[in-house]
């Protein structure tokens, strides 16, 4: 795709995403875009960024050869981008930083974020800390039960955690808590979006923010081999780390992008969300996007073994992109994510978060068909400390 | 001229403030609702506002979730609701207006939805997700003379407000407070101010009142400025607290009673 240039000026990916929110929300949204709009060309505002980025976050972060993962398959080589050694433990802290840049010029005193795995809610509790701004962060009930060391984080760094019990007490529903928040006291808070869903400008704003992980794998892989990859391969919940990582690659046609998304107990039981795989174009939560929903409209209840990637819709650059099949998006169940997590830990010693995995299981489905003189890098989105308690409970003695 | 608009205007000639009850379709449970709608007619309702239950509203508050929640665990579906607003529209004279979000009105397929809607008597449509922004794609298709009514806010500034006043029709739904749907103690002086300024800038349309609403007394402040009020989440916690018939009919009574002046 040549000269890509997306959003249009009403916040459009083709037909995609927009402005589905209530009225009040309305004025806060353009505020939002003229801010980030001037703030993107403000030297000030970018040295403030690039140095949290650089002293605090710790970009850049490494592009790692992957030696013995290569070798086990035999194929491509295997580069892993290394998101989890961001400050915090994945990529989230590279939107927070800039959105919490914003927030101060915007002179709120008040910050809510959702939260699923609880790494956006720690990376946006972090910034909150560092700057002293209130922070309230929503996570359903369901996510804050199974992902405790990130809600403990998210309380020692001083944000409230507000659970939340209505509908599938996951990802969709703490959105849901955040954006009547927002309704609320819109005049004082700025709500940090985690991921490339809402309204305009969001899906801009934070795969602007997390492209620099594509920006930075490019440097490095023209570095190291001197030529760009032929798969970039990342997960998709939401999908901002996938975006990040696609969107400095977009015009470049030789690099085969592919989103992996969460198959649950598989595509043919209804306890999965690949929405991109199995939806079809719908409005949420601020937006039109694909979305998993029943014939009768109403958003459908999903399932992942994984917090970060259980969530019924998906930012709708990505349902542009998979309409022009620029982006190719498949899915892994949760038993073919934990295989790859723990192949990924004895093989290359890095544990990755469960999200991340099901990007490394997709290495699976196809590197047969690749050459060993191809290049593929994953982006490993997070690390996979917070899914301990979850690993534990999955493991089996054939994983070994 | 629209026949919502013109209603609320000999409402209003007879010294009479419209008011407008809100009932989620097919909560408490699908068999009487047609029973509790035609008592919120007959009790004192000027305009009747059927809500689609959706698994998502956003511009909802805990009370309406709840009833939204109740709805579709009794499998209440858009079809239903425009089964129960043509029953309704039959019984009654008074306009029946639905309010859905966009999603499932989306996937009814609009057009095929305003044209149902139509035929089956009701007048006016409010969808709270659909801003001025998506106005042009969401009703893109022929609306078969449905009024839409489109909301402000405390937010919205003047220039907006003008906008909104020419985008609507009906009436333009003025949102008391930033927030969602809900039951209010009190109204401080800022949402006066707001009221006030807001009815001064309407022109084309009238304008009714909604959220937070809870007692007569609201109604008694509200009163000069606006034509009318929207009550909901008082309407739907009466039920919800004590389903019985009985209660409903005796503050709708008591709403209806303080429109009068």
């Amino acid at each position: 795709m040549k000269n890509y240039n997306l959003p249009d000026t009403t916040g459009k990916f083709g037909i995609y995403g927009g402005r589905f929110v209530p009225e009040t929300l309305i004025p806060a949204l353009y505020e939002l875009e003229t801010t980030y709009n001037d703030l993107k060309n403000d030297p000030d505002f970018i040295n403030e960024y690039n140095q949290l980025q650089r002293e605090y976050n710790g970009r850049p972060t490494p592009l790692t050869y992957a030696d013995r993962l290569t070798k086990y398959y035999g194929k491509a080589k295997i580069y892993l981008k290394r998101e989890d050694l961001c400050h915090t433990g994945a990529h989230k802290l590279n939107n927070a930083i800039g959105q919490i840049l914003i927030a101060k010029r915007l002179g709120k005193q008040r910050i809510i974020a959702e939260t699923g795995a609880g790494q956006h809610g720690v990376a946006t509790a972090t910034m909150c800390a560092k700057f002293g701004i209130k922070c309230v962060v929503y996570m359903g009930e369901l996510d804050i039960e199974r992902q405790k060391p990130n809600v403990f984080r998210m309380k020692l760094l001083g944000a409230e955690v507000i659970p939340v019990t209505s509908g599938s007490k996951t990802l969709k529903d703490a959105t849901n808590e955040a954006i009547r928040d927002w309704v609320t006291n819109v005049r004082d808070t700025h709500y940090i979006i985690g991921s490339v869903v809402g309204p305009h400008p969001y899906p801009m704003l934070v795969r602007d923010f997390q492209s620099i992980i594509g920006k930075e794998t490019k440097e490095q892989i023209l570095s190291i081999e001197k030529r760009l990859p032929d798969y970039i391969v990342a997960c998709v919940g939401g999908g901002s780390n996938a975006i990040g990582i696609f969107y400095p690659f977009i015009n470049d046609e030789n690099v085969k992008l592919i989103g992996v998304e969460a198959a649950g107990y598989g595509l043919n039981t209804n306890k999965h969300c690949a929405t991109l795989s199995l939806g079809s174009p719908g409005i949420f939560q601020g937006m039109l996007t694909y979305l998993l929903q029943d014939e009768n409209g109403q958003v459908s209840e999903v399932h992942s073994i994984s917090a970060g990637l259980d969530y019924p819709g998906v930012g709708p650059e990505h349902s542009f992109l998979k309409d022009q099949s620029r982006v190719q998006y498949f899915s892994i169940t949760d038993e073919e994510a934990l295989k790859a997590a723990y192949l990924t830990t004895k093989l290359e010693g890095i544990l990755p978060a469960l999200e991340s995995a099901h990007a490394i299981a997709y290495l699976e489905k196809f590197i047969q068909q690749t050459s060993k003189d191809e290049i593929i890098v994953i982006n490993l989105s997070g690390r996979g400390d917070k899914d301990l308690s979850t690993y534990m409970e999955n493991f089996k003695e054939d994983y070994k | 001229m629209s026949f919502i608009h013109n209603y609320i205007d000999t409402i209003n000639k007879k010294n009479r403030k419209a008011l407008s009850i809100f009932l989620t379709a097919g909560f408490p449970d699908k068999n009487n609702f047609i029973e509790l709608a035609k008592s919120v007619l007959d009790a004192g309702a000027d305009i009747l506002e059927l809500g689609i239950p959706f698994s998502d509203p956003l511009a909802d508050g805990p009370i309406i979730q709840t009833s939204s929640t109740i709805a579709l665990k009794n499998n209440t579906t858009t079809k239903d609701v425009l089964k129960y607003a043509e029953q309704l529209a039959n019984y009654s004279e008074k306009p029946i207006i639905l309010m859905g979000y966009a999603n499932p009105i989306n996937h009814y397929n609009k057009n095929n939805f305003f044209k149902d809607a139509s035929s089956a008597g009701v007048k006016g449509i409010i969808v709270p997700d659909v801003p001025l922004e998506e106005y042009d794609y969401f009703f893109d298709c022929d609306i078969y003379n449905l009024d839409v009514i489109l909301l402000v806010t405390p937010t919205s500034t003047n220039d907006r407000i003008k906008l909104i006043d020419h985008k609507s029709k009906g009436f333009v739904y003025c949102v008391s407070v930033t927030g969602t749907t809900g039951i209010k103690d009190s109204f401080g002086e800022d949402t006066y101010n707001n009221l006030k300024r807001t009815y001064s800038v309407i022109e084309k349309n009238k304008m009714l009142i909604g959220f937070g609403i809870s007692k007569s007394e609201d109604i008694k402040n509200f009163a000069p400025y606006c034509d009318g009020v929207i009550v909901g989440s008082k309407i739907i916690k009466t039920i919800l607290d004590n389903n019985k018939l009985d209660n409903t009919v005796r503050i709708i009574n008591e709403f209806s009673e303080a429109c009068n002046f």
